[in-house]
């Protein structure tokens, strides 16, 4: 009965075209197309050009050479990059084991007000970087913010400083304020892979004495490890995109001298230009060029080289 | 009975009709702007005043924020999709544009002839042929002081460096007030309110101005770190947490009464008045030795010029005939008190503080802010490297003459002095 089945299956190897396939993927693929691929191609095609007399000309390599090669430039490129490793290192220290500690906290079964805490915590991600960076602003200021008042009603003052204006903390004090803005993303992610773990792995260790802590450390934390490494490498695009906080907070120029620049702001003033600086687009698309490339990279190390090697566990 | 509805009858057909053709006619023209706090003042005052004149155009200020302005127009004149009326920057970033052919040359323009050489400085191509934008305002640096303050402690409006830190000494050691309101966390302040304001009595206005231009001089000579070292100075008398106050902070520090001396630019007026609930007095930057002349930074701020690619540009030249005009000046230099008409007419002014302010231009010797004319060309761009540079300078991240180095190193990567 089956095999024949099969062989009248086989005679009709003219199988009609299954269009519906194409015409499916025709919206998410035209869509997709003009709003990220041209662009992201015509950008790094114009990173090989630059005006030269008055005409756009085809100069190579050219531009990354004055971009690596001006001692200008490039220590304007590698101050950006390094605040933005400082950056993405805070996030990946401080937002990812808070997210990681909320999550596991949030799980606990006998917790109250779970749900408020969840939404609380969450709440700030959908709020604009511009609201976020106002109030933090308002918060943080000498002046009027509420940070120096309540210290000083604790009669700790002297530990408050202005922060967002001094060189060596503006940049701390601004991934921190980042941290808080997004900490309930990998909160979430984590919190949804630690209630897909079956009871009846917690059950199992329970009787063989694993409970607490340590049922944290050798049974959950394992299980939740392609989360982390899924919620690592949304930092890692996130920070290295970053721009709008330290935009609305410290400005273009990201002062205090130029503490707080990092990718995103550097190309920005590059590519529109700033104030009386005028914008210049073949040096910013070479900066955006240069980012889409660590990007990849990033992304590229993450894929290849741990993703895969990631052990997964199926129930 | 009937008589009345007739009347109603034929007074609606009258006004409907003529509105009608109104509309047929229309030309609406649109002004770009960075002065978003002058939104009432256009559409209560100017533009009201220009359309009872000019039936058939109509007029629409769209202002955009300060900061974000020359990035936004930019990148709207490339798309084809700013309006009709430009507001100018003064100088290179308006010479750009010029040269980029999206603003039309006005030279010919009917009412250019009312302003001076100087006045239309800031918008002409280097060469002195062609005048792109009608010059509408300029603004003094200066400081403002609270009167009441200085009553009250017995303090006199100090004319040298000398007394004027002397009176710093004195505020802060009454306590009551913050010597003086100025914060470096916009990093904009230091360099414009501060080092600009300031310089012009160090580097005596023009003269050293041009040298720098030509080369002469450079930004490492002892005039131009002077003021660097007068402002490294200002730190101590500055509010706590200064490195992060921002400008409106400044501001309300000011107006609240909190603090006594604003180093300010007289845009500042026409808030202060509508804020500050005690009197007011301004005095012009010290000089260093009593009888020394004073300079001022009378800078050149706003033009108004066409789009090269407007589609009502008939109607805007109408209109910047009518910007060229003394009732235009009468009109904006009132409204705006601060901000001093560049038209060769005289116009009177009703504010005091005002009036304070623009007779400065007769006792001291008036420049522009030493960056704006071609030294912000290149890049780095002088003018935002003299904004982190004074910030640095006031919360002591450089020295002053490290910051001054910092800026002829960056000048000298691509400045060639014009011969």
């Amino acid at each position: 009965m089956k095999p024949r089945e099969n062989l009248t299956d086989v005679s009709e190897i003219k199988r009609p075209r299954r269009w519906h396939i194409l015409v499916f993927l025709l919206p998410a693929l035209v869509v997709y197309t003009a709003v990220m691929i041209l662009p992201l191609v015509e950008t790094l095609r114009q990173s090989l050009y630059n005006t030269v007399d008055g005409q756009l000309t085809f100069v190579g390599l050219g531009n990354f050479k004055v971009l690596f090669g001006d001692p200008r430039w490039a220590a304007d490129f590698w101050n950006a990059l390094k605040n933005n490793f400082v950056f993405f290192l805070i996030h990946m220290a401080v937002q990812n084991p808070i997210g990681i500690a909320l999550a596991a906290m949030l799980s606990v079964p006998k917790l109250r007000f779970g749900a408020f805490y969840r939404t609380a915590i969450f709440l700030p991600t959908l709020l604009s970087f511009v609201i976020v960076g106002f109030i933090w602003k308002l918060i943080l200021s000498p002046i009027w913010g509420v940070a120096p008042f309540l210290l000083d009603s604790v009669g700790l003052r002297s530990l408050f400083a202005p922060w967002l204006g001094k060189p060596d903390t503006a940049l701390i004090a601004v991934s921190l304020i980042s941290v808080w803005q997004y900490v309930g993303i990998p909160m979430m992610l984590i919190y949804a892979a630690l209630l897909n773990i079956p009871d009846e792995v917690t059950e199992a260790a329970e009787l063989d004495g694993v409970t607490g802590w340590s049922q944290f450390w050798k049974i959950k934390l394992p299980l939740i490890l392609p989360a982390i490494g899924i919620v690592s490498i949304l930092t890692f695009v996130g920070n290295f995109n970053a721009f709008d906080l330290i935009y609305t907070v410290q400005g273009a120029l990201a002062g205090p001298d130029k503490s707080t620049d990092i990718l995103g702001t550097l190309l920005y003033r590059t590519f529109f230009g700033f104030q009386l600086q005028l914008g210049d687009r073949s040096m910013g698309a070479t900066i955006a060029a240069i980012m889409f490339l660590i990007i990849l990279a990033g992304v590229s190390l993450y894929l290849f080289g741990i993703q895969r090697r990631m052990r997964r566990y199926q129930f | 009975m009937t008589r009345t509805t007739m009347k109603g009858l034929l007074l609606a057909s009258s006004i409907l009709g003529s509105a009608g053709l109104v509309q047929a006619q229309d030309a609406t023209l649109t002004i770009e702007s960075w002065r978003n706090d002058d939104l009432a003042i256009w559409q209560e005052k100017l533009i009201p005043a220009f359309e009872a004149k000019n039936p058939g155009i109509k007029v629409v200020f769209a202002p955009s924020a300060p900061t974000e302005y020359n990035a936004a127009l930019n990148a709207k004149l490339d798309a084809g999709s700013a309006g009709d009326l430009i507001t100018c920057r003064p100088f290179d970033a308006s010479l750009e544009l010029y040269n980029k052919k999206h603003l039309a040359d006005l030279t010919g323009l009917s009412g250019m002839e009312n302003f001076s050489d100087v006045a239309k400085s800031a918008w002409t191509t280097d060469d002195g042929k062609a005048t792109f934008c009608v010059p509408m305002a300029s603004v003094i640096h200066g400081f403002i002081y609270n009167k009441d303050a200085f009553d009250q402690l017995g303090l006199a409006i100090p004319a040298t460096e000398e007394e004027f830190f002397a009176v710093l000494e004195k505020i802060k050691a009454d306590g009551n007030y913050i010597p003086m309101a100025m914060g470096t966390k916009d990093l904009w302040e230091a360099a414009t309110m501060g080092y600009q304001n300031i310089g012009p009595t160090y580097w005596k206005g023009e003269e050293g101005r041009l040298a720098l231009l030509k080369g002469q001089q450079k930004l490492t000579d002892e005039p131009w770190v002077e003021p660097f070292r007068v402002l490294a100075k200002w730190k101590d008398y500055l509010g706590d947490g200064f490195e992060a106050q921002t400008y409106p902070d400044s501001q309300n520090l000011f107006t609240l009464g909190r603090a006594a001396i604003y180093p300010a630019g007289s845009w500042e007026i026409s808030g202060f008045n509508t804020q500050a609930e005690f009197k007011m007095g301004a005095f012009p930057p010290p000089v260093k030795k009593a009888g020394d002349t004073c300079y001022i930074s009378d800078h050149n701020d706003i033009g108004i010029g066409l789009n090269a690619k407007s589609k009502n540009a008939d109607a805007a030249k109408t209109f910047l005939t009518w910007v060229a005009s003394p009732e235009f000046a009468e009109i904006y230099a009132n409204a705006l008190p601060g901000f001093f008409s560049l038209n060769s007419t005289a116009v009177k002014m009703s504010d005091p503080l005002a009036q304070e302010f623009v007779s400065w231009r007769e006792k001291c010797k008036p420049t522009i802010r030493s960056t704006y004319q071609i030294l912000s060309r290149g890049t780095p761009n002088l003018e935002n490297e003299t904004w982190v540079m004074s910030a640095n300078v006031i919360n002591g991240t450089d020295t002053p003459e490290a910051a001054a180095k910092k800026l002829q190193d960056g000048l000298d990567s691509w400045f060639k002095p014009v011969k």
